[in-house]
């Protein structure tokens, strides 16, 4: 494990100040764990990088935070108000482009834990959807239909849809993955934003020189916890070669992990 | 002959051209509807076949107490729902897309229905199961169909907001509430009624025509998804109308007539709708500014 890592024992946060909890978690597909036996607290407020080669499990640990995906061993902890109070946006885009709606009505869906199936979006409510356009820089393609809109469009439209739903704990899988470098800028100016008003953020970031710019925390990932800690004592040389070196093994006919001891 | 005598004369003057155009109406509200969002999710095709999957119920209700209203639409509403909900089942749970999975269901369905028809050595009104009967809804049909238009629009509405988002972003409706299982399965039993009561009217094998027909038509001229379910309706109400009226003159069957109207309105819109053919090989006109 890396120097960085501090063990669950020795953190020794006041209840409440962390935000999400790993206790030697294993998550993975049919058996095979994609993370293996990982126990971390990410303090509230933090904003974290999630890095490591392809492969590494980053966005299998936001799925497993996120609830689509169950642990197959260990736990998640997540504040009180759990799953309720986090956005997540998943990497692979689903969404269907085609459908005819207009960016509007795309974004104010960001207030379905306020509105619910049946709520209106009254004139405070319509302001607060204009606001996180403007935010995003979509002013005035509120009537436009998302099929008219560029990838990179869609991604703020998408990020305008994330400040509605006004989250305390927000997971993003690859949000800069083909996208132009203004609009990278701008949302990682929102990104920033949200850390200064003390949201706790996961962000996969492959751009290590992003991650170094921009990210005060790191974790870093290859099927294990390589390294968590702030980003100038993760990504370093020797950490980062050891990720490397790690994510390649993947063995179709694994054993069964042994059950591991009561340390 | 006047335009009075051509459109309005054959509805003034009888009661079974008045009872097909009520029916038509309904099935226009109730139907076409769920046709706009069977298109938008890509499903057409599988509406196709849950509307095959009615059959063995419908037969079987026939084969137990005759020509009854009660028992072909229990039955079919029976052989649907669980064709639909099986398949469901085995598409999210196993490694077979629903695609897969319903053409499985719907081919033993049909085949099981087929065989029923066969078995029964009576002389089952074959034509009226598969073409319908749009000029003779009594009215208990008459009836039946407008009560699931009816219920259509208030579940519709109901589940307008679910729906559209787990037709476009399905990953973001899980995120944020449970109700996407109640939307899928919702909207499938909607579906499925609206197929027995356009069974009645037009038969199992073109009860979808005036489901998908002016949907796709209305996905032609429409940007937004109300003015999309508006103009469906209108555009098959249009049709069932305009089909009525050909059956009227031409004195031809009902039902085949309404859904070639409805493939007529759908080649017009094909070539004239911004959406279609025609628009993307017209010169463009002057961008706009930005």
């Amino acid at each position: 494990m890396g120097a960085c890592l501090k063990p669950l024992s020795e953190t020794s946060l006041m209840p409440g100040t962390s935000a999400i909890r790993f206790e030697n978690l294993t998550i993975g597909y049919e058996r095979h764990p994609a993370i293996h036996h990982m126990s971390a607290e990410i303090p509230a407020g933090a904003l974290v990088a999630v890095a490591g080669p392809n492969g590494a499990g980053k966005s299998t640990l936001l799925k497993g935070i996120a609830g689509e995906l169950r642990p197959l061993d260990g736990h998640i902890h997540l504040p009180e108000h759990g799953r309720a109070g986090l956005a997540y946006m998943p990497q692979r885009n689903d969404l269907d482009s085609s459908f005819p709606i207009s960016v509007f009505d795309m974004a104010s869906m960001g207030l379905w834990r306020e509105i619910g199936a049946f709520g209106g979006i009254d004139r405070a409510r319509r302001r607060r959807v204009f606001d996180a356009l403007d935010a995003v820089g979509l002013t005035g393609f509120a009537s436009r239909t998302i099929g008219s809109l560029s990838g990179g469009q869609l991604q703020r439209a998408r990020f305008a849809r994330l400040i509605l739903q006004n989250a305390p704990l927000i997971l993003l899988d690859e949000p800069f993955a083909a996208i132009d470098a203004r609009t990278v800028d701008d949302l990682m100016r929102l990104i920033l934003r949200w850390h200064a008003e003390g949201r706790t953020t996961l962000v996969v970031v492959h751009d290590f020189g992003q991650v170094r710019r921009h990210f005060p925390t790191c974790l870093l990932l290859a099927r294990e916890l390589v390294a968590f800690g702030p980003t100038a004592d993760v990504m370093t040389e020797p950490l980062l070669a050891r990720a490397q070196r790690l994510s390649e093994a993947f063995d179709e006919h694994a054993d069964e992990c042994p059950v591991p001891g009561t340390a | 002959m006047s335009l009075y005598d051509f459109i309005i004369a054959p509805f003034a003057d009888f009661g079974f051209m008045r009872r097909g155009l009520a029916g038509t109406l309904a099935l226009a509200l109730g139907a076409t509807p769920m046709g706009t969002f069977l298109l938008l999710r890509r499903m057409s095709l599988m509406g196709e076949a849950m509307s095959h999957a009615i059959l063995p119920g419908a037969a079987l209700g026939y084969l137990v107490s005759g020509l009854s209203l009660g028992a072909m639409t229990a039955g079919g509403l029976a052989a649907g729902l669980t064709v639909v909900f099986a398949a469901g089942l085995v598409a999210r749970t196993s490694n077979l897309k629903e695609d897969a999975s319903l053409a499985a269901f719907y081919l033993l369905s049909l085949a099981a229905g087929v065989m029923i028809v066969s078995l029964s050595g009576r002389n089952l009104d074959l034509l009226r199961v598969l073409f319908g009967s749009v000029l003779a809804l009594d009215d208990a049909s008459l009836l039946l169909i407008a009560a699931i238009a009816t219920l259509s629009l208030f579940g519709l509405a109901l589940l307008l907001r679910p729906l559209t988002l787990e037709c476009f972003d399905p990953a973001f409706l899980r995120a944020v509430s449970r109700t996407s299982p109640l939307a899928h399965y919702g909207f499938l039993l909607l579906t499925v009624l609206n197929l027995v009561s356009g069974f009645h009217a037009l038969g199992t094998l073109m009860a979808v025509g005036i489901m998908i027909l002016p949907a796709a038509s209305a996905r032609l001229w429409t940007r937004g998804l109300p003015a999309m379910l508006a103009l469906g309706s209108g555009l098959a109400f249009l049709g069932g109308a305009a089909g009525l009226l050909l059956s009227f003159h031409v004195d031809v069957p009902a039902g085949p007539a309404i859904i070639l109207v409805c493939g007529f309105i759908y080649f017009v819109s094909l070539a004239a709708a911004p959406g279609g053919l025609l628009a993307s090989r017209l010169p463009v006109h002057r961008h706009l500014s930005s």
